[in-house]
């Protein structure tokens, strides 16, 4: 077992990594920057040190002062939350060297993970369904036009040495594709001195679905699957489980594949494998798989009962897995909305501020992970995740309807957040039918935006 | 003496890139609407645009500093 662990990060995630460690006897050290001296994780941990200036890259970023202070106060252990260094695989590295616990995989699993073609490799072999395309370089037209049996139309051709969606073509048809393709080499080449491309099908409607793992090292267990389809920008803002869409076939096969890649990469700690679903199809299909604890733990945590945080803090600590595969059961559903500080009236503006007033909703079935307390100022160099709400009934439709209710309880003065996007949300035909896709909500927001001001507090 | 003043807080930037020269430099002359620098607020960037109009501009605030909403930017001579 650990015995004193450093949490490398802030927010709701140090205040949560805090309370499972606490719970498990284990004694908590804090790190903070020159903005964060007041924040709660600084007040819940047993102790708390300054490692820099406010600048993420000069605090919450930096390695040096990171280990210095696990050293400093005799930790034999860091846990890197979610974001910041969590898939840094140098940092995991890093701290190994310096002879403590990283709690999390190997930074060999997170940089195998972290290559999106190594990690599409890895997938294929350990029998995951990998997104219909290339599997490496495509080696000319000809190889080209025989994937496309696999693909269809649309289909992406991507340029292998671009990225964050430079050298990307779509083409819809094969007259478009004989067109694109030359193009696209030519511009990969004049671009980035490669003229290297891959192809993948192009998914245009799909759910995302993802299913989490605990695993040991040598064993690996599914915690069943949480749904995320409701997203703005690529960012998650309502996520569920289990998912609606899921026969007890499918859910099999889904989970079942995640667990495969856990074991075949030796997989130690949470993780996550995430998904696309196509449901027209009714295919899935693999994405990536995320190497840490995720934002959206709690909603699997509700249905199974598993403190996720403290089985991680186990497995890190040496023991063997815990929990049997057929020790987890879903019970319920759990659904969790992320209060971001944002005027969603406003093209979710960001709004840093304090915190004048706060009223936490609860009651049964309701759980409030945050950061947050009345005179709180939230400061504006971090990401606007103030709170994250999550409610756990006996069905979906009990969930929403609690979920309404735990909204209406909630109050936070002095902030814009985005309570009043889930009460519009949770009021919504659409999603109370659960009938939607990845692309859904930004349609809906075009529509809807303006009227998400707050309503008037019970 | 005028001066230009941070409408949020967060982190002021003189430059939109690292890799991009800075907006305005010591010595420029400001018209009203020039963008100055830029301000992160939460991950989101927002270009600050100058209200005032003038000479001899003098950078008070760092590239990479953090600021308070009203902070003074730069002043004008």
């Amino acid at each position: 077992m650990l015995n004193k662990l450093l949490v490398a990060n802030r927010g709701e995630i140090a205040v949560r990594i805090i309370r499972a460690a606490r719970d498990l006897g284990i004694a908590t050290v804090a790190v903070y920057s020159d903005a964060d001296a007041t924040a709660l994780h600084v007040q819940l941990a047993d102790e708390a040190v300054n490692i820099g200036p406010p600048a993420a890259k000069k605090s919450y970023l930096n390695i040096p002062a990171i280990l210095k202070a696990a050293a400093d106060t005799g930790c034999d252990s860091i846990h890197p939350g979610y974001g910041f260094l969590a898939e840094n695989a140098g940092f995991s590295d890093a701290v190994t060297a310096a002879g403590l616990i990283f709690v999390g995989p190997s930074g060999d699993a997170i940089r195998l993970m972290g290559d999106k073609v190594a990690a599409r490799s890895a997938a294929h072999a350990a029998g995951v369904p990998i997104v219909p395309g290339s599997l490496g370089r495509v080696d000319g037209i000809d190889a080209a036009r025989h994937i496309l049996i696999d693909t269809g139309f649309p289909v992406m051709i991507k340029a292998a040495a671009g990225g964050g969606g430079r050298g990307i073509r779509i083409a819809n048809s094969l007259p478009e594709f004989e067109q694109a393709f030359p193009q696209a080499e030519a511009e990969a080449l004049a671009a980035f001195g490669d003229g290297g491309l891959y192809m993948e099908k192009v998914i245009t409607k799909a759910r995302h679905i993802e299913v989490q793992i605990l695993a040991d090292g040598a064993d690996a267990i599914h915690c069943f699957e949480r749904e995320c389809s409701l997203q703005r920008r690529r960012q998650k803002v309502w996520e569920e489980a289990p998912s609606r869409a899921l026969t007890p076939r499918l859910r099999d096969e889904l989970c079942s594949s995640a667990v495969r890649l856990a074991r075949a990469v030796n997989y130690s700690g949470a993780g996550t494998v995430e998904y696309l679903y196509d449901e027209d199809a009714d295919r899935f299909y693999f994405i990536e798989m995320n190497t840490r604890i995720q934002v959206e733990h709690p909603v699997t945590e509700m249905i199974t009962g598993i403190d996720l945080v403290a089985e991680m803090l186990c497995i890190a600590g040496g023991e063997p897995l815990r929990i049997r595969q057929s020790d987890v059961t879903v019970k319920g559903h759990a659904i969790e909305v992320r209060l971001n500080a944002e005027d969603p009236a406003r093209d979710f503006a960001p709004f840093p501020g304090t915190v004048d007033s706060l009223r936490i909703p609860g009651g049964p079935g309701v759980r409030f992970d945050s950061m947050l307390y009345p005179g709180y100022t939230v400061p504006p160099f971090y990401d606007s995740l103030l709170a994250k709400l999550i409610v756990h009934a006996e069905t979906r439709e009990a969930a929403i309807t609690r979920m309404a209710r735990a909204l209406s309880e909630l109050q936070i003065d002095g902030l814009k957040t985005t309570k009043p996007l889930f009460q519009a949300l949770a009021a919504d035909a659409t999603v109370q039918a659960g009938d939607f896709h990845t692309r859904w909500l930004e349609g809906w927001l075009e529509t809807h935006a303006s009227r998400l001001t707050p309503s008037l507090e019970p | 003496m005028p001066a230009i003043h941070s409408p949020l807080p967060g982190t002021f930037y003189r430059s939109a890139s690292p890799d991009k020269p800075p907006y305005k430099t010591d010595g420029d002359t400001v018209a009203v609407g020039d963008v100055i620098g830029l301000i992160e607020v939460m991950k989101s960037f927002h270009e600050v645009k100058s209200e005032v109009a003038g000479t001899g501009l003098k950078f008070v605030t760092d590239n990479e500093e953090p600021v308070m909403a009203g902070a003074i930017l730069a002043e004008l001579s």
